[in-house]
């Protein structure tokens, strides 16, 4: 395999606040080889955002790393300064309706960008841009440089904010979940786009979700989240069709596809300044030993980079769980 | 099953104004529904944002008023009076909103929420509130100790268990539920759905699911009506849907849906539903329509019956159902 393109090892992020220190995450390890889609997936509180923040160096004043390397095309972001990638990573917001001025014309926004990040004239600025917006299919791309974001509908919105981070040319695009304020019909059009971008300009891509209907259409490969860490990881295909770890097999139960787990998982997922000794799942997981309390489990190689981090991932869970 | 709900030739203007030299004319947000609803059954509606499924729902309650058409509760015609009145008429239909958590007042514990609604319903002695909330917390699964906290504290799962049990202490025949499961994570909106099936068993309710998530619909609703515009254009049991959509609408709109396989084939649709100040000529859905015809651009398809339990508003549903359609882009998880 080629030098991945995002490297992450052994990266913990800190949040300091009022009730302690937070540990967000907690030892990440997955990377990202160049022309590869990547799904992170996991509930709310596992992480992913602050996953993203952390690859992108938006990450709160109040967090720390305390260990961990972050090399995106072979440097060590942490050590160097995010300036090294700068212009290099393009992001995906969620949310199409909050994420542009909407006193400013959306081709001014995106040109501002471009003015700070990419060589060439303002002239040369537009000029690539039109060419953006033919290629994300917004209608009337000379037209859509004058208009105002209320002037675009979510879906278009949304091709606007993709044609943005790809303004600079970047070889990473990363997404925080940019199709859940869409319908289901502009959602498979922005998926489509997506994909075919993808394999166009051989980007990779970084996508956060927690929609494993969305994570299947889109990612080859997938990292599940759970509390901080990686509980599994593998090819999209694998995981979704023969999931190892606990948490993702009591998790897929309750997708209403598969809908033999209307039980929910038991329990919560624990607050960030009160994360369980051991693997963090133990208390909510039904096959759990008394070492799972005491020991982080070890990262299992289950078949061919599908990565599972519990040991006892042969067993069988027991039926109550799945009723 | 008992019919506990009819809409007949619903129609609903927003926005009429009349000036004394001006009209402004409105926006039809639904425009001619009919609708039937069994005792005990769980109708889902589906379309895309702006297709009117929860101006239906506020006419149906009585919030908004019809400007034509007619509504009949358990065999008598609640329609056609004034809006205070058409509330009052409709109080066994209660609706839950889709922010459960931005409908209670975060300045009041929740125990005082529970109780204003039994106030406004007459309900005013402190012990028989006390015994209904009680009764109430424990069936919707929540500690009755929650109702000394306050909004803020309740997790998004809590949220849907508060918002189910304000409307069930009101003891409804119907209830409207605004995407239950929107903004849930997966463990927890199989738990909202699991209680939302005890619920009905144990307090013989009737669901009217509004939802734009195709699996979960799929999964809880018996029988589903497809909007478009102010339109139902398919209507029919769940399965028979799922199975064989006949609107093209509808086999878009399902095919648009991801599923865990990943696969995703069946016409795409393309572009956004038009404003409901422009509405296109004959089938509103011919501009988007991958089999649309001549005909369609001019002549409004009635809605019609297929089968005994199906009915469809389209000129051409028994086209390309044989046809073999293209897959696109082919999925990833399957290479």
């Amino acid at each position: 395999m080629t030098s991945p393109l995002l490297s992450i090892q052994d990266l913990s992020v800190h949040i300091r606040g009022d009730a302690g220190i937070a540990r967000i995450l907690d030892g990440i390890t997955l990377s990202v080889p160049p022309g590869v889609t990547m799904g992170v997936v996991g509930e709310s509180g596992c992480g992913k955002s602050t996953l993203l923040r952390a690859v992108l160096g938006i990450l709160p004043r109040n967090a720390s790393i305390p260990h961990g390397k972050l090399e995106f095309k072979g440097k060590d972001l942490i050590k160097v300064n995010w300036a090294a990638a700068r212009g290099r990573i393009g992001f995906v917001p969620q949310d199409p309706y909050l994420s542009l001025n909407p006193v400013f014309r959306a081709g001014d926004q995106i040109l501002e960008i471009m003015r700070k990040h990419a060589p060439g004239t303002r002239k040369d600025h537009a000029s690539t841009l039109i060419d953006l917006f033919r290629a994300v299919q917004l209608p009337d791309p000379e037209a859509a440089l004058a208009k105002y974001p209320h002037q675009f509908s979510g879906g278009q919105r949304q091709r606007l904010l993709i044609a943005a981070a790809l303004a600079c040319a970047p070889d990473l695009l990363v997404a925080d979940e940019p199709t859940t304020a869409l319908d289901v019909t502009t959602q498979r059009e922005i998926l489509a786009l997506l994909r075919g971008l993808v394999s166009d300009k051989g980007l990779s891509l970084l996508f956060v979700t927690h929609d494993f209907g969305v994570l299947a259409a889109l990612c080859d490969r997938v990292t599940v989240l759970y509390a901080g860490r990686v509980v599994e990881s593998g090819l999209t295909s694998d995981v979704l069709r023969n999931p190892q770890h606990p948490y993702t097999r009591l998790l897929l139960a309750c997708h209403p596809d598969r809908a033999v787990n209307l039980l929910g998982i038991p329990g919560t997922v624990p607050a960030a300044t009160q994360q369980p000794e051991g693997c963090r799942f133990h208390p909510r997981c039904p096959i759990a030993r008394a070492a799972c309390s005491k020991e982080v489990p070890p990262v299992t190689e289950f078949a061919n980079s599908h990565l599972v981090a519990c040991p006892w991932y042969a067993d069988e869970l027991p039926e109550q769980a799945l009723a | 099953m008992r019919e506990i709900l009819r809409v007949t030739g619903l129609e609903v203007e927003l926005g009429k104004r009349r000036g004394l030299f001006r009209h402004k004319p409105g926006v039809r947000a639904v425009d001619g529904v009919d609708l039937v609803v069994h005792e005990g059954g769980i109708l889902g509606i589906v379309g895309e944002s702006g297709c009117g499924k929860t101006t239906l729902a506020r006419t149906v309650l009585g919030l908004q008023c019809e400007s034509e058409g007619r509504i009949e509760f358990s065999g008598h015609v609640v329609s056609g009076v004034p809006a205070r009145q058409a509330r009052r008429m409709r109080r066994a239909i209660q609706y839950v909103h889709q922010d459960p958590g931005a409908a209670l007042d975060p300045w009041w514990r929740l125990g005082a929420s529970l109780a204003e609604g039994l106030a406004i319903h007459g309900v005013t002695d402190r012990a028989e509130q006390k015994a209904r909330i009680a009764e109430i917390m424990q069936a919707v699964g929540l500690d009755m100790a929650m109702t000394e906290r306050y909004p803020h504290e309740l997790s998004g799962g809590q949220q849907r268990r508060m918002g189910l049990a304000r409307i069930l202490l009101l003891r409804p025949k119907i209830v409207i539920l605004d995407e239950p499961t929107a903004g849930l994570d997966l463990s927890v909106q199989a738990s909202v759905l699991r209680l939302l099936y005890d619920l009905r068993d144990r307090f013989g309710l009737t669901y009217i699911f509004i939802s734009h998530d195709l699996s979960v619909v799929r999964r809880v609703c018996d029988r589903i009506a497809v909007m478009y515009l102010g339109k139902v254009v398919e209507e029919g049991n769940a399965s028979d849907i799922f199975a064989a959509p006949r609107h093209p609408y509808t086999r878009a709109l399902i095919a648009a849906a991801p599923h865990l396989d990943g696969v995703q084939e069946g016409p795409m649709l393309r572009g956004d539903p038009p404003s409901l100040r422009n509405v296109p000529s004959g089938c509103r859905f011919h501009p988007r329509c991958p089999i649309a015809q001549p005909r369609c651009t001019s002549e409004e398809p009635s809605f019609d019956s297929i089968s005994e339990n199906q009915r469809v508003a389209c000129h051409y549903w028994q086209e390309g159902i044989s046809e073999k359609q293209k897959p696109e882009g082919q999925a990833h998880a399957t290479l």
